[in-house]
């Protein structure tokens, strides 16, 4: 690779609109050092795909790349459109919790299941941040936000083990006190087929952090650090000891046949059957 | 065997639409099984392979008609299918859709609602959806097909304007229209204008202005293109706050459809310029208006006709002309009167607008029920 890493090349000059202390800021940069490291001196073999949220503003309209900022939630489905008939662009889908597993959460166990070829990035700041920090479905339980004033009641949702059972190929979840296992996960998830997800446990320190108690983004790091337990040390680890606790490392790595493949083969036997007539 | 060999058929509306997509050109279908349109999904996953495109059932209609968009920037033409209720849930993407100049074909094949309603009966209750059913300014090109012959014919045409205006294109069918067999004609494909969208050259940046319809890439060609349904200016770069930046785009995108309603609208008129009694009707409804101006006319009874093959935008002139002659106007429809007001917007200064409607079970309006709202309008 010629010469260092300069985030500005892959990014358009145009202003980014992250609060100060986001851990979008962490996921763009980690995700272009891999992008850089696999040899990527531009963007022109990907495609990026978003929804509504902080997150989705991650690639658009800052990456220099085609990229489709979507409407809340259907990032998958326009990425579906997208890869079935562009088999050979690497189309990533960076978005937010409530995006992904939220009202976009049946595309979700659906591309898993399908195991189309995308890489879904989910930032997961257990909070809805761009709309001022309303509960979440990753909201950990008894949190105060906005619309749990007095603490959420409900239990939040574990996407990384969802996407396991839905059958995603790749499942990794670490969080942004972990970059450069970060960039080394995106790496891997790159360079394979099949659905691929990473969650990125992530801080919002303008709304969620400041209203749970912590004052900076700083302090949050400190927390997802104690908080974290890898995935190695957790299975030996009772459900108890893990409750509240954030189960980080590779959570699967398996070879299943895509949903590329099966497609493009049935396309090939319907042609080759219509040839016999 | 690729696209459907010239000759005379014997289809369903749902196959004669199905038939038409894969000539148009149409290489992916996304849909959600949903009476009275499932055929064309059946159809279209049996036939788009044999010409090497993918149709795939997708987990609801939100993500069917995600698929398309996506499908369409990948610079493949693309098409759902769907009735009533996931009409309703396409609604936000048929926005994006607006918003961002995606052109892609969404069949809508009425059955009786609201919700549920009657889900294997035909209906034409969704006539105002089509306009008004996405936020925000919107202007709709939808288009109404009362035969099989012109399941297909339109089909093509929703693709061609599609393509042409860079919009999404409604076909708005009915059950009936869907669910009956006729003869259909098909010409040497060589013989059907096909419109593809314009594309840009290698040095163009501006894909969302400048032109009014401005030229459409495609992802994976270098042109680095930032599509988003946020507001956004020329360059696709979004522009949240900025009042000029609204108004330049949204006013562009309905313009390139209002201004060009001579060129999108089409009507069959049947003796507008000489009548006493003129009649406007669209899709199933038209067929039976055919036979009741057939038995006005033997009995003396000037009857003007103009049946709507596009049903938006509207054509104000048209319905001008024969409100030109005609001193009222009959408007029959299986709905509560949703077109009868658009008539009665533009004629009702010189034309008295006279509701028929029915709704219910699938009934059909009879000639006989139009016939005699003919007769009775003579009367006075």
């Amino acid at each position: 690779m010629s010469g260092k890493f300069s985030i500005r090349k892959y990014l358009r000059d145009v202003p980014l609109p992250f609060c100060a202390g986001c851990g979008s800021l962490t996921v763009m940069n980690q995700f272009l050092r891999a992008v850089y490291e696999l040899g990527n001196e531009d963007l022109s073999k990907f495609v990026y795909c978003s929804g509504i949220g902080c997150s989705a503003w991650i690639p658009s309209p800052h990456f220099i790349a085609d990229s489709i900022h979507t409407l809340h939630g259907r990032s998958i489905p326009v990425a579906t459109g997208i890869k079935l008939l562009r088999p050979n662009l690497n189309v990533v889908v960076f978005g937010g919790d409530g995006d992904i597993v939220g009202i976009g959460l049946s595309h979700f166990i659906h591309a898993a299941r399908r195991n189309l070829d995308i890489l879904v990035i989910m930032v997961n700041n257990m909070v809805y941040g761009m709309t001022g920090g309303q509960v979440a479905p990753t909201t950990p339980l008894k949190s105060k936000t906005t619309t749990t004033p007095y603490g959420s009641f409900e239990y939040p949702l574990d996407a990384t083990k969802l996407a396991v059972t839905a059958g995603a190929v790749y499942v990794a979840r670490w969080t942004t006190a972990n970059s450069n296992e970060l960039k080394e996960s995106m790496k891997k998830a790159l360079e394979i087929q099949g659905f691929r997800f990473i969650e990125v446990v992530s801080q919002c320190p303008t709304a969620f952090g400041r209203r749970v108690g912590f004052k900076n983004a700083g302090e949050m790091l400190e927390w997802f650090k104690k908080n974290s337990i890898p995935i190695e040390q957790a299975e030996r680890m009772s459900e108890d000891d893990l409750a509240g606790k954030t189960v980080i490392g590779e959570f699967v790595l398996k070879q299943r046949p895509t949903l590329v493949q099966t497609i493009h083969k049935t396309i090939e036997e319907a042609q080759k059957e219509v040839e016999k007539d | 065997m690729k696209a459907v060999k010239p000759g005379t058929y014997f289809w369903q509306g749902n196959e004669a639409c199905a038939e038409a997509a894969i000539v148009a050109g149409c290489r992916f279908f996304a849909g959600y099984p949903i009476t009275p349109a499932t055929e064309i999904a059946e159809h279209l996953s049996k036939r788009l392979p044999q010409v090497g495109g993918i149709a795939i059932q997708m987990e609801d209609e939100l993500a069917s008609a995600g698929s398309v968009v996506g499908a369409s920037w990948t610079g493949n033409k693309a098409m759902t299918a769907t009735s009533g209720p996931g009409f309703s849930l396409m609604q936000e993407t048929i926005g994006y859709a607006f918003i961002t100049e995606t052109p892609c074909v969404i069949v809508d094949v009425q059955r009786l609602g609201p919700s549920t309603g009657q889900a294997t009966k035909c209906g034409q209750g969704d006539v105002m959806q089509t306009r008004w059913g996405t936020h925000g300014d919107y202007s709709a090109i939808a288009l109404s097909p009362n035969s099989v012959q012109e399941m297909f014919e339109l089909t093509i045409k929703a693709f061609n304007l599609s393509e042409k205006y860079r919009t999404p294109v409604i076909l708005l069918a009915d059950e009936i229209i869907a669910h009956m067999r006729e003869q259909v004609t098909i010409p040497p494909i060589e013989n059907i204008e096909i419109t593809n969208r314009k594309k840009p050259k290698p040095d163009e940046k501006a894909f969302f202005g400048l032109d009014e319809i401005p030229p459409m890439p495609a992802v994976g060609e270098g042109f680095n293109v930032v599509v988003t349904g946020s507001t956004h200016n020329e360059y696709g770069i979004r522009h949240t706050a900025d009042p000029l930046a609204h108004r330049r785009l949204v006013e562009r995108i309905n313009n390139k459809i209002q201004k060009n309603v001579d060129e999108i609208a089409q009507v069959e008129t049947h003796n507008i310029d000489n009548c006493q009694i003129g009649i406007v009707s669209f899709g199933c409804t038209s067929r039976a208006v055919y036979e009741a101006v057939e038995t006005a006319e033997t009995k003396g009874l000037k009857v003007g006709h103009v049946r709507l093959k596009t049903i938006w935008p509207f054509s104000e002139k048209a319905i001008k002309q024969l409100s030109k002659t005609a001193k009222k106007i009959i408007v029959p429809e299986m709905n509560l009167k949703q077109t009868f007001y658009e008539v009665e917007r533009i004629a009702k200064c010189s034309a008295e607008i006279i509701p028929l409607n029915k709704i219910g079970g699938g009934e059909l309006i009879t000639p006989e029920e139009i016939f005699e709202k003919i007769s009775e309008s003579a009367r006075f």
